[in-house]
């Protein structure tokens, strides 16, 4: 019962971090963050063409899929990029896809080194 | 000079204990991790991050602050910047119960920006926290982390 609980829940993680990423004002947010980490909102909204309200929604659904991390200095709420997310899918999407690969890979290496 | 910090957050299905406890005990960090983290974990004590199969200690520094199971602050070096105090960067874990699940805040900050160690950790605590993650819901370490060794 754990583990049905534990792989629907973690469906649930990766369905927001999906959908927050399919938008490209989000994933420029994360460029943004990505170029220079720790950012307020007014310095988001410098490099962006967008209204302060519309980069505040979508800060806040990126919040949500936990892509963006915040922390107060003073009164002022730095936006940090969280990658922690994006590695859970690289585990789950590629690294799983990347591993057959490698494994023949060695094999080949194992074969040709066996037979020189 | 400037100094860069990172704000890591990982959701885990678990306790406050577990996440504290899977942070400072050895026997476990050993499993997820990789390394064993070997302190008594009272402020002003020492703390080593080491590979268990060498016993080489790889990062090392001291507990600034320890508030079981909510807070740890340990300061955080390469083993071989030990003397140069100003090489010595700072972590902080943060664990929170939030409904269900457990917050657990990394901030990892004083670093030197573009500094061997900022890049180290740039990759490293995604990893960790992934994996970490993984071993605390599931019971197993992530394939990846495994085969690292």
């Amino acid at each position: 019962m754990q583990a049905f609980t534990c792989i629907i829940s973690s469906t649930t993680d990766a369905h927001k971090v999906f959908k927050a990423l399919s938008d490209p004002s989000r994933r420029k947010l994360l460029d943004l963050l990505c170029a220079k980490d720790g950012q307020t909102l007014g310095e988001l909204c410098e490099h962006i063409s967008m209204s302060r309200q519309a980069v505040t929604q979508h800060l806040g659904l990126l919040e949500e899929a936990n892509l963006v991390s915040t922390t107060w200095r003073g009164r002022e709420k730095l936006h940090f990029l969280n990658p922690v997310p994006l590695y859970d899918i690289y585990e789950r999407w590629i690294a799983k896809f990347e591993r057959p690969r490698l494994k023949a890979l060695r094999e080949l290496k194992r074969k040709l080194e066996a037979e020189g | 000079m400037t100094k860069s910090s990172f704000v890591y957050v990982t959701y885990i299905r678990t306790t406050e204990e577990k996440v504290f406890q899977a942070i400072t005990d050895g026997g476990i960090t050993r499993q997820y991790w990789g390394y064993e983290n070997v302190s008594d974990w009272k402020p002003g004590s020492d703390w080593k991050h080491r590979d268990p199969s060498t016993g080489t200690v790889r990062i090392l520094g001291e507990v600034l602050e320890s508030r079981p199971p909510h807070r740890l602050v340990i300061s955080w070096a390469f083993a071989s910047d030990s003397s140069n105090r100003a090489k010595r960067t700072r972590v902080a874990f943060d664990i929170q119960k939030i409904d269900d699940m457990v917050k657990l805040t990394v901030t990892h900050d004083e670093l030197e920006h573009g500094s061997e160690m900022d890049r180290a950790i740039h990759e490293g605590w995604p990893r960790v926290l992934s994996s970490m993650k993984t071993f605390l819901e599931t019971g197993k370490p992530l394939d990846t982390w495994a085969g690292k060794k």
